[in-house]
Order: C-alpha cells, then sequence, then structure tokens
C-alpha cells in the first residue's frame, strides 16, 4: 500500500514534469509539422539561465521568494530570444520541406544550441537548490515529499489548463485550430499562417525552457541534459500521438507512472522502462493514441 | 552500370593503397583510417536506408550490437579468435534485426527515424545500469587472434588493419551490387511512392524489412571492428548522439555514391580530432552549421559536386527535395 501510495505521488511528479517539457514538441509538430529536436537544446537553455540567475539572486542575499518569479522570466527570456533567433533566421526559410529533412535542420540547430549553451555558462555545473528547499517537505503516509514536487504538479496543471482553454475557447486559439488543419485553406481565408508559425514556435521554445527552468532547483545542470530530455519526450508525445495536446497529458501521465513503478519495484529498468511502454503501445495504435488520422498519397 | 562498375574498381584499387597507407603513413595516422573504417561501415548502412527514404536515428543499436557482442563473447566466454567474434557479431545483429524489422518496417518518414532512435536508446538504458556489463564505463576487449595465428605488436596491429581493410572493401562491393539489384532499385521506388511500388507487386514492408537487416549487418561489422582496433566498447556507441553523428556524415556525404559515406567518415574523423583540440566548446556548433548549410547549398551532399560539372542539366528540381536522393 505504502509503495503504492509512493508511486502514484512519484508518478504525478515525474508526470507533471514530462508534460511541461514535452506539450512543447507537440504543440509546435501539431501546427508546424516540424519534429523539433532542438527542443532539448531549449530545455538545457532554460535551465542553465535559470540556474545562473537564482545562483547570481541568492549571493545577494535578498529573500528567497523572489527567486521564483526568476524561473518564469528566464524562461520566458531564453525561449523567445533562442525561438526568435532560430525561427526567423533559419526555419522560415525552410517551411514546406519534406519532415524528416526538418528533422535533420532542428537536430543541425540542436548541435548548435548545445555549444552556445556550453560558450555562455561553461562546462561546470550550476546548482540553485534554494528555491525547492525553501518549500519544505509535506508527509505522506510518513514518505516526505519536497513541496516543490507539488508545486510543479500545480505550474503543469495550470499550463496544460491554459493551453487547453486558449485553443478552445479564443479567436486565436481556434484560427490555429484552422492552421493545424489546412495551412492551405487557412491561408485562403485571409489567416497569417506565417504569423502563427512565428507565435507557435516561441510559446513552444518557451514552454521547453520552462520545463528546464522547473527543473533546475532540483537537479544538478550540466552538459548533456538537453539530449536526454529530447528523447523522453519523444517517448511521451509519441504515445499520446504527434500533434495532440490531450495527447501529451496521457502520454505524461503514462510515462511517469512506469518510471515511478520501476523505480519503487526495479530500479534497473528506470532508463528503458519508458521504451519498453512506448513499443508496447505502439504495437497496438501504430500512431499513438490519439493520432490525427493521415489520408494517402497516391 | 559502367559508372557502377567503375565504383567497384575504385574500391578494388583502394585495398592496395590502404595497404601502403599502413606502411608509409604515421602510426597515428593509421588509427584514425582504422576507426574510421568501422564507423564508415555503419555510416553505409544509414546510406542504404537512406536510399529507401528511410533516416535511421538509431543505427548505433547495432554498431553497439555488433561491439558488445564481440566483446561479451571474449569476456565471458573467452574467445579470441577474429573470425569467431565476427560471426557473433553479425549473428546477434542479424537476429535482432529480423526481430525489430516486424515492428520498424511499418514506419516511414519521421516515424520511422525516431522509433529507431528510441529502440537503440532502450538498449542503451539496458547496458548503462548493467554493472556486469562496466554500466557507463564499459569493458575491455581481449586482443585477438586469428585462426591458428597470435601475433604481437606490429604484426597484430598490421593483421587487425589488413583485415579491417579487407572487410570494409568487401562490404562496399557487396552494398554496391545490392544498390543496383532489384531490390536497390524497389527501395528507390519507395522513396518516390511507395503505393506505386504495392501496386505494381512488390511488398514494400519486405523490401524494407530486408533492406533493415541487411543495414543492420554491416553495421554490426562495423561495431566488431572497431571495438577490437580500440580495445574496448560503453553504452555510448548506442547513445543517440552517435546515430547522429553518422546520418551526419551521410547527408554531408551524399547517398549516391557508395565510396561517399565511407571518405566522408574519414574526413569528418581528421576534423575532429583538431577541431577538438582546438577548440573543444564549439566542436559541436561547427558539425551543426556544417551540416545546416550542406542541406541548404548542397542537398545531394558533397559527392554531388563530384563531375557534374561537365554535363549539361537542365533546372534541378530544387522546391521539394527528399533528403534520400
Amino acid at each position: 500500500m505504502l509503495t503504492a501510495v509512493a508511486i502514484a505521488v512519484d508518478g504525478l511528479g515525474f508526470a507533471a514534469w514530462l508534460f511541461l517539457s514535452s506539450v512543447g514538441l507537440t504543440l509546435i509538430y501539431g501546427v508546424m509539422r516540424i519534429l523539433n529536436i532542438a527542443h532539448g537544446g531549449f530545455y538545457a537553455l532554460g535551465a542553465y539561465a535559470s540556474a545562473w540567475a537564482i545562483g547570481l539572486y541568492m549571493q545577494t542575499g535578498q529573500p528567497v521568494a523572489l527567486a521564483f518569479l526568476i524561473i518564469p522570466v528566464m524562461a520566458v527570456l531564453a525561449g523567445t530570444v533562442a525561438g526568435l533567433l532560430i525561427e526567423r533566421g533559419v526555419l522560415r526559410f525552410m517551411y514546406g520541406r519534406d519532415e524528416v529533412l526538418m528533422v535533420l535542420v532542428t537536430y543541425a540547430l540542436f548541435l548548435i544550441l548545445e555549444d552556445v549553451t556550453k560558450l555562455i555558462w561553461g562546462t561546470d555545473s550550476y546548482v540553485a537548490w534554494q528555491p525547492a528547499y525553501a518549500l519544505g517537505t509535506i508527509d505522506i503516509m510518513g514518505i516526505p515529499y519536497t513541496g516543490y514536487k507539488f508545486m510543479i504538479i500545480g505550474v503543469a496543471v495550470v499550463c496544460g489548463g491554459a493551453l487547453y482553454w486558449g485553443l478552445s475557447h479564443t479567436r486565436v486559439g481556434k484560427l490555429l485550430l484552422v492552421v493545424i488543419e489546412d495551412r492551405e485553406v487557412a491561408g485562403s481565408l485571409g489567416i497569417n499562417v506565417t504569423r502563427f508559425f512565428t507565435v507557435t514556435f516561441l510559446v513552444g521554445a518557451t514552454l521547453g525552457a520552462l520545463g528546464g527552468a522547473l527543473t533546475a532547483p532540483e537537479i544538478s545542470v550540466v552538459p548533456g541534459i538537453g539530449a536526454e530530455i529530447i528523447v523522453m519526450a519523444f517517448a511521451v508525445i509519441v504515445i499520446g500521438g504527434m500533434g495532440s495536446i490531450p495527447g501529451a497529458v496521457i502520454g505524461a501521465l503514462i510515462v511517469g507512472l512506469a518510471r515511478a513503478t520501476s523505480v519503487h519495484l526495479y530500479p534497473p529498468a528506470e532508463l528503458f522502462s519508458i521504451y519498453l511502454v512506448m513499443a508496447a503501445v505502439l504495437a497496438v495504435k501504430p500512431y499513438g493514441l490519439f493520432a490525427l488520422a493521415e489520408g494517402r498519397k497516391i | 552500370m559502367t559508372r557502377a562498375d567503375k565504383t567497384e574498381w575504385a574500391l578494388i584499387i583502394a585495398f592496395p593503397v590502404l595497404i601502403a597507407a599502413a606502411l608509409l603513413l604515421p602510426s597515428w595516422m593509421v588509427n584514425y583510417i582504422q576507426v574510421s573504417l568501422g564507423t564508415g561501415l555503419v555510416a553505409l548502412g544509414v546510406m542504404i536506408q537512406m536510399r529507401a527514404g528511410l533516416v535511421s536515428f538509431g543505427q548505433g543499436l547495432y554498431f553497439c550490437v555488433g561491439g558488445y557482442a564481440a566483446g561479451m563473447a571474449g569476456k565471458f566466454l573467452g574467445i579470441t579468435d577474429f573470425f569467431v567474434l565476427l560471426v557473433l557479431g553479425v549473428v546477434a545483429a542479424l537476429v535482432i534485426s529480423i526481430a525489430l524489422g516486424f515492428l520498424l518496417r511499418r514506419y516511414r518518414e519521421i516515424f520511422f527515424a525516431m522509433l529507431s532512435l528510441a529502440v537503440s536508446m532502450i538498449l542503451y538504458g539496458l547496458l548503462s545500469s548493467s554493472e556486469g556489463l562496466g554500466s557507463t564505463d564499459g569493458f575491455n576487449l581481449p586482443v585477438p587472434t586469428y585462426l591458428f595465428f597470435a601475433p604481437e605488436g606490429d604484426a597484430a596491429r598490421m593483421t587487425l588493419y589488413a583485415l579491417t581493410a579487407a572487410l570494409t572493401v568487401i562490404c562496399a562491393i557487396v552494398l554496391n551490387r545490392v544498390l543496383r539489384s532489384p531490390l536497390g532499385m524497389i527501395n528507390e521506388a519507395i522513396r518516390e511512392n511507395e503505393l506505386r511500388v504495392e501496386y505494381l507487386g512488390s511488398s514494400a514492408h519486405y523490401a524494407v524489412h530486408v533492406t533493415y537487416v541487411i543495414a543492420a549487418c554491416v553495421s554490426s561489422i562495423g561495431g566488431v571492428l572497431w571495438a577490437l582496433s580500440l580495445g574496448h566498447v560503453d553504452p555510448e556507441m548506442t547513445n543517440w548522439t552517435t546515430s547522429g553523428a553518422f546520418v551526419f556524415v551521410v547527408i554531408l556525404a551524399g547517398t549516391g555514391n557508395i565510396i561517399a559515406p565511407l571518405v566522408g567518415t574519414f574526413l569528418l574523423e581528421i576534423l575532429r580530432v583538431y577541431a577538438v583540440e582546438l577548440s573543444p566548446n564549439t566542436w559541436q556548433m561547427i558539425l551543426g552549421t556544417v551540416m545546416l548549410l550542406t542541406i541548404i547549398f548542397l542537398p545531394k551532399g558533397l559527392w554531388s559536386l563530384m563531375g557534374r560539372k561537365p554535363k549539361a542539366q537542365g533546372p534541378s528540381p530544387d522546391g521539394a527535395v527528399q533528403p534520400g536522393e
């Protein structure tokens, strides 16, 4: 029973973190049909930016409460600057190209981003534990959990809810759904498709950076975290069906619970339990649980 | 046909040239050639799949399977014979690729790319957490023997080098034949339009499966040769960033000719040595930039610069460039 509760809580924690780190990826794919490997770069950029800024801020001896504000600010800053440079500087010249080619392009961008991160922050590790520590712990059936974990769950719920509401209840969201459905028809109806692409890419990049920025206080930020997250984020969105936001929620929950289960019952399986679950889902539903139907091209 | 024959002649001539190089060049250079022949074979595996329009972002899987199969046979069974290790590596890759092929042959485009990546990451996770195999540090391989011949020192290095060169040449010639065979032609057709291939009576699933298995076997040979020449294996072999490097080579070199990825791998290896020494923190940035520029300006890779100038070509169809062309 105790293990079951521990798995459920840890699983939810993992799921929230996975959702935040992967929802930008699925959003960009859904709208732009670009599987953005550079997403891992945004994640790393967000993590470094927030760990670095929190470290600087804490040195001044100010109260820790403001450090929580630094996280979203740095995420938006990192995501917007890097996203804008990449979208305006490179991607907009490649729209309409083959999807596989775009994977290679974003892979090249990922490699560049990795080194940009190294050039800015060096190869040392950064720790910014203060915000995670400040929230204390919450006991559930005698097991202490960090309050920070519950804050991440809360942020994930808010972000997911905001995206859902934004897409289904606002004018811009409804126009975006038209772009997703058919970009040519959307263009002929007078929708500025290119602007939607830019905005979507910025939102997606910022979400990726936010995933990294929120994780930074819990981990030691080192080179290579971007390469790790991108494969996990991919597993999440492919389980749910690429391009589907409800799919990302379900995918994150499945992967999060699978990982928590293996951590508690059989730790060596932690790394590959994720892909095992993915393979199992794909064996039944080849394009994920919430996949969009594709027409055959003759 | 004539151009393809030229390729095979070039490969046959390349063998004595490679042997001569080993005798004339300094030994550090020979080491790089040997290592890049091993990884070059994996790049060939990526290339023949790309001819069918399939980008494998997980070819490191079979590179690693080959290396680990040979290494485990040496570590646990005490086998040191080169040919037995090689056969074990290939058999392991054969079995795994036939099984996984049933899953992967159903997918195309980014799904194929990312699923092959995910599958290779399963192995990465397995190996990184198995302490019996040295976790992330990997383990060392035995010095190989050759049937009843157990050379030492320089002779051992030379024997391994000569066999590596010979095997690479043989694999390249075989793959060149595969590309010209009916299977190779069907693969090109699959890249253009899979449904029409099916309407014409060929099974696209079957062709993709066979190509996947061939690519896996070639990559595992590369893995065995690479592991034996370095004397060490670790899970990094199947990390997706390693597989990405193979894709990079093929994009840069182009898929026009079987020799292109081999030469590309060698040049990249040399470039890496200098770049890592000069500026270790901008090495990936250089890679990424070169890759971007290649995709934008030379969609058919560097090989397309070779010998195309004299022929007057019509306007090339830019708009919808496939990565496999």
